[in-house]
């Protein structure tokens, strides 16, 4: 192979592998160099258990039709799972937003692909898991782990944050050290570069302008 | 002919007043009148028979009725102070599996025919011991203390209570020093209620009545006048349905509110 810089860059990570795709080359030459690498550099990659693939394409623009080719290419070696594309993560969240009612106790677990809104308590010593957002219509008290699939845009709200402990993507926190909590106020906990920060629900606006429009 | 109502009186954590609170509201329901039997489900380590002073009457237990060496009516132990109080004891010298929760539900539904009551006493933690002792249920009394440790415990249990067919547990907090409440020392009532979101049985104060009676096998309600006793009086009087104000340990209006949600155990 030439001397050039790879296209198409294989990390391996805790639960899976990173595809880095180059954000300015031809994406032709992208896609030959995908196929390319998954057919013969990489056969050993294929066989064997399920590999969770993460795809990092930077600033690259691309359609819908553009990313499942990237995902087709990837999907055909079987094994190999496509479970993000940071290519607008915002608008590739799972649509429509599931609704639990009831309170989620002490050893108790919830886990969803998607968003959530919680009409109950997390109480401490219960979990919940999105990959999506988490919204609670009540008290926050337990361990809530959104866009646990990576997604740093996710955000976590609730009408009481009093909670054990809350993880953003891989970002861990917990109060109350690290934050501010006010009483009276609905408040959302979000990523800006890579730390946790708390505010009133109003700024949400502010914060994740696109979060939910489409 | 109407059936009678099985109660377990759980917690999930140890040495919180399960066995205080079974023998308690059992003897205040039969001083109110009701037909009572007292089923000790913790296998192994049996209490509820010393608390109710009845050890050195024990012949059969309920591992013996489970394994079939004798009748269910035979290993009742009769409290002669009452006309209606009896107690089916633990086997002390069995592990928790000795027995399955089939077993146990036809037990308890057994004496459901010819008992207004059976409260179960069940065991710490929440494995075979729990199982047994919420299989014949209707109803849950679940026990804290006012400790984090407790109420998370209380928690887990109630989850599982959920689970299982008993939808709406009631709540006890025990052993609540009114001016540690006040000092902000202790977990307050208000703050263990949203928390657990179940209804208020009732708070039991912390009273040496309670270690006092446990030693000489009479339960405090047997005394007219401890406030252990009148905690436990008036949860027995809940159960059956009355609508009784919160014991006044301080003076804390929003408490009414909480126990006037109280409606009665079903019936
Ligand atoms: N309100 C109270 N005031 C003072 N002492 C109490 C009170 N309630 C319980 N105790 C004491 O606490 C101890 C534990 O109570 P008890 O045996 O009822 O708990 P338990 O939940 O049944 O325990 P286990 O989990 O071991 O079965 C006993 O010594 C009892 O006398
Ligand atoms: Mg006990």
């Amino acid at each position: 192979m030439s001397a050039v810089k790879d296209l198409v860059t294989i990390k391996g990570v805790k639960d899976g592998l990173i595809f880095i795709l180059d954000e300015h080359c031809d994406y032709e030459d992208l896609i030959r160099e995908l196929e390319y690498k998954l057919e013969n550099s990489h056969q050993r990659l294929l066989s064997g258990a399920e590999i969770k693939v993460h795809i990092r394409t930077s600033n690259r623009i691309m359609s819908d039709k553009d990313k499942e080719r990237i995902c087709g290419i990837i999907g055909r070696s079987g094994n190999l799972i496509v479970a993000s594309i940071d290519n607008e993560p915002v608008r590739k969240r799972k649509s429509g937003l599931k609704v639990h009612t009831g309170v989620v106790r002490s050893g108790q677990i919830l886990e969803h692909d998607g968003d959530m809104m919680l009409l109950g308590d997390l109480n401490p010593g219960g979990i919940i898991r999105t990959s999506g957002s988490l919204f609670v219509m009540g008290a926050l008290r337990g361990m809530a782990h959104a866009g646990k699939d990576g997604d740093t845009m996710a955000v976590i709200a609730a009408s009481y944050m009093r909670p054990t402990q809350l993880r953003i993507a891989d970002v861990v926190s917990r109060p109350p050290d690290e934050w501010d909590i006010s009483d009276a106020q609905m408040e959302f906990a979000y990523l800006v570069d890579g730390v946790m920060k708390i505010d009133r629900i109003s700024q949400f606006c502010h914060v994740r302008p696109d979060l939910f429009s489409s | 002919m109407t059936v009678g109502e099985a109660i377990v009186v759980t917690s999930g954590k140890g040495g919180v007043g399960k066995t205080t609170t079974s023998a308690n509201v059992g003897t205040a329901l039969a001083l109110l009148g009701k037909k009572v039997c007292m089923v000790d489900t913790d296998i192994g380590l049996r209490n509820l028979d010393v608390v109710m002073g009845l050890e050195n009457r024990i012949i059969y237990d309920l591992v013996d009725v489970a394994e079939g060496n004798c009748r269910l009516a035979q290993a009742l132990i009769k409290d002669k102070r009452f006309d209606h109080l009896y107690l089916l004891p633990a086997a002390q010298t069995r592990d928790k599996d000795a027995v399955s929760p089939e077993k146990l539900k036809e037990m308890v539904d057994e004496l459901k025919r010819d008992f207004d009551y059976v409260i179960i006493d069940c065991p710490a933690g929440i494995e075979q011991g729990f199982r047994n002792a919420v299989a014949g249920a209707d109803q849950a009394i679940v026990v804290t203390t006012p400790e984090n440790s407790a109420v998370r415990d209380a928690d887990r249990i109630i989850g599982l209570l959920e689970k299982s067919d008993l939808r709406q547990p009631k709540l006890v907090i025990n052993r609540i020093r009114p001016h540690m409440v006040k000092s902000g020392n202790m977990l307050d009532i208000d703050e263990i209620c949203s928390i657990l979101s179940i209804d208020l049985l009732g708070i039991v104060p912390d009273d040496e009545n309670i270690i006092k009676g446990a030693n000489s096998g009479e339960p405090t309600v047997m005394n007219p006048d401890t406030p252990a006793s009148i905690a436990y009086r008036n949860i027995a009087r809940r159960i059956l349905g009355d609508t009784v104000p919160l014991m006044v340990l301080e003076d804390k209006p929003g408490l009414f509110k909480k126990i006037r949600k109280w409606f009665g155990l079903g019936k």
